[in-house]
């Protein structure tokens, strides 16, 4: 920029030339942003790192000391970690290939050349994104209910006994699993989106060749749509780190039934906002955030090998 | 194949596909329809729903002498069907009453009452909704709610247009850095900074109100800011190179030049800070512990809830009155929406 652009305009004597007079009007222009990311991000991270160093407990806020790593040690010692990254895990598990797979397969079958009245599927579907969290809570966790939800009467019309969804150790991943699966409809209009871009010249060639349905979506749609896809499996992952507030609306801290929803952040939750214990709070929030920095980037080495961008997209 | 045949076939698939497609949709929103016809019963019809019909139905009865009497469908020995108030059921044989005629002589009936189909009305109980109106006191919450989504929104505006601006049209050296940290923020979960930042709020006596719930909002957004410069970067820049050379300052070009070619963005920002604000739960909930005058809906309905357990009719109630707002902003603005998430989801 500088080198070998010409030297512009020295028209405002003593002020620099205008392009650092606008480089200074753009960092006013953006210094909300900064202010913000020191303010609320920066800035407490840096803060939480020195918090997990002490015990730091706000019923007691005169009393504070540096405890060194104590807190790190028990994070390791403590039994509720384990417990609650294992149900984190087995969430996960349930939840992360349906969130990638689902909203594709729905977004194949609302970008059918056979479908009729494509706007309003595209609109009903999406409905329940916009559903609040508490609402969609207790909307499934009265549809799942045992003797008077639609789950298990449609089960038993075809002779399923319908399991115990929301007290059970092993149906309740399932059962959160399916309200999450509710607001599907994010991902799939991105997805969708994907695919109305996929330019249309490679459909008609693969045809001229002969290749099937399944085939053109297989080495066209899904190579052109992957980096949407990547993008939803992001999404998904610091959605599963983030994972709160439906097994808090239905189970509130306790973690019924026995530990089964109590996911990490339930655990920060108690130690943090009921106990007030704001130095080992912020030891589980930094290991959170190290975890996810983790995935995240393994996500993104790994993009490499699968996720295709074409040549103009890179920008 | 001819071209009448290939019409067919494709006349076949497009019926088979949306056929499809309804049922799959069909399941996917049964939990609305539930909760809609639950939100309408009373505990007796929950009950009796679990086996019989879907809707809030109600026995129909007959009073006679100040006494109810449930009506049933009684087939006469001479094949009619008629509708008889019951007034002594045994087992093998019954007294009935005819409702229209309650002088005449009881009907004597032979057969098992307990096989009968009771009349049943649609009976739906519009006063549950009225009662968690009150109950949950929702005007309060929908005021909370209100206030702090309209000074968020002043404040996401505000701060994601000048930023947004300032990535769009200015020279800042390390812009693509800077760029990508903003759009990096939004893969960090937020229970990172949460604990030093309610620490902090909680030392400056900003829990129990709603500053921070809404401060945080007037120093941008990344998804807000990336929505608004991709939409500022479509501008053509002759309108504001034009201004500037008349001497227009950066700020009267982006109030003059910008925004009034922005408003579709500006709109579709708006509305996202609207819902996110009624949809919010976890910082209303740390931040509003114990001052349940000042919570929104979110938390307000979850509080109802845990005394009112044994309610779900009740419950039903709250969760349809808190989803209509958002629900039915999306409906009337899907434009907006759509096009706000595919902007955000797709060009990044």
């Amino acid at each position: 920029m500088s080198i070998f652009s010409p030297d512009v305009a020295r028209d405002f004597p003593g002020e620099g030339t205008l392009d650092k007079r606008k480089s200074r009007m753009g960092i006013l222009f953006i210094l909300p942003w900064i202010i913000g990311l020191v303010a609320f991000t920066i800035l407490p991270m840096g803060a939480s790192l020195i918090l997990s160093l002490t015990d730091y407990n706000l019923n007691t806020p005169t009393e504070i000391n540096f405890i060194g790593l104590d807190n790190y040690v028990n994070f390791f010692q403590d039994p509720i970690v384990g417990v609650s990254l294992g149900a984190t895990l087995k969430f996960a598990v349930i939840s992360l290939p349906l969130a990638i797979f689902l909203p594709v397969l729905l977004a194949a079958l609302l970008n059918s050349e056979f479908l009729a009245g494509k706007r309003l599927f595209r609109l009903l579907f999406y409905v329940p994104y916009m559903v609040p969290v508490v609402s969609s809570a207790y909307i499934w966790s009265g549809t799942l209910n045992t003797e008077t939800g639609w789950v298990n009467r449609l089960l038993e019309s075809i002779g399923i006994a319908g399991p115990n969804w929301m007290y059970s150790i092993d149906w309740i991943y399932p059962a959160l699993v399916l309200i999450g699966l509710w607001g599907i409809g994010n991902a799939m209009l991105i997805t969708l989106s994907g695919m109305q871009g996929v330019p249309t010249e490679l459909y008609e060639a693969a045809r001229v060749d002969g290749a099937s349905y399944l085939r053109r979506f297989r080495h066209i749609t899904l190579p052109m749509i992957s980096p949407v896809i990547f993008y939803n499996l992001v999404l998904s992952v610091i959605g599963l780190f983030r994972y709160f507030e439906t097994p808090f609306i239905l189970k509130g801290p306790t973690g019924d039934p026995g530990n089964s929803t109590l996911f990490f952040n339930i655990h920060l939750y108690k130690e943090a906002f009921t106990f007030k214990n704001m130095g080992y709070g912020a030891t589980l929030a930094w290991m959170l955030f190290l975890m996810a920095f983790t995935v995240t980037i393994f996500l993104f080495t790994t993009s490499k090998y699968w996720v295709y961008y074409s040549s103009g997209d890179k920008d | 194949m001819n071209a009448y045949q290939s019409r067919q076939a494709r006349l076949g698939m497009t019926a088979s596909v949306t056929l499809f497609a309804c049922l799959l949709l069909s399941a996917f929103l049964l939990p609305f329809v539930y909760g809609t016809l639950t939100a309408f019963k009373d505990k007796d019809q929950i009950v009796a729903s679990a086996t019989g019909s879907i809707f809030p139905m109600t026995g129909e009865t007959a009073t006679i002498d100040g006494t109810a009497y449930p009506i049933y469908e009684v087939p006469m020995p001479d094949g009619t069907v008629r509708e008889l108030a019951l007034i002594a059921g045994r087992r093998n044989d019954s007294t009935f009453i005819d409702p229209a005629d309650p002088t005449a002589t009881p009907i004597e009936w032979e057969g098992r009452w307990r096989q009968l189909e009771q009349v049943m009305f649609f009976d739906p109980k519009f006063g549950n909704f009225g009662e968690v109106w009150n109950g949950v006191n929702f005007p309060l919450l929908l005021g909370n709610t209100m206030a702090i989504a309209l000074f968020g929104v002043v404040g996401t505006l505000i701060s994601s247009i000048l930023v947004a601006y300032g990535f769009a049209r200015f020279p800042i050296p390390g812009k693509r850095l800077l760029f990508l940290l903003l759009v990096g923020t939004i893969i960090l979960p937020r229970q990172v900074t949460l604990v030093p930042t309610y620490a902090f709020f909680s030392i400056i006596g900003w829990t129990g109100t709603w500053l921070p719930l809404i401060i945080p909002h007037f120093f941008a957004n990344a998804y807000n800011v990336f929505l608004l410069r991709q939409y500022f970067m479509t501008l053509p820049r002759d309108l504001d190179e034009a201004a500037m050379i008349d001497g227009a300052s950066p700020l009267r070009v982006l109030l003059s030049v910008i925004i009034p070619q922005s408003w579709p963005a500006i709109v579709t920002v708006g509305l996202f800070h609207i819902v996110f604000a009624w949809n919010d739960y976890f910082e209303p909930l740390i931040y509003l512990l114990g001052k349940p005058e000042l919570q929104p809906i979110s938390v307000g309905i979850q509080r109802f809830n845990f005394i009112y357990d044994q309610q779900p009719h009740l419950i039903q109630a709250t969760a349809i009155i808190g989803l209509a707002v958002p629900v039915l902003l999306f409906i009337f603005a899907q434009r907006f929406f759509m096009r706000g998430v595919v902007v955000t989801g797709v060009e990044k």
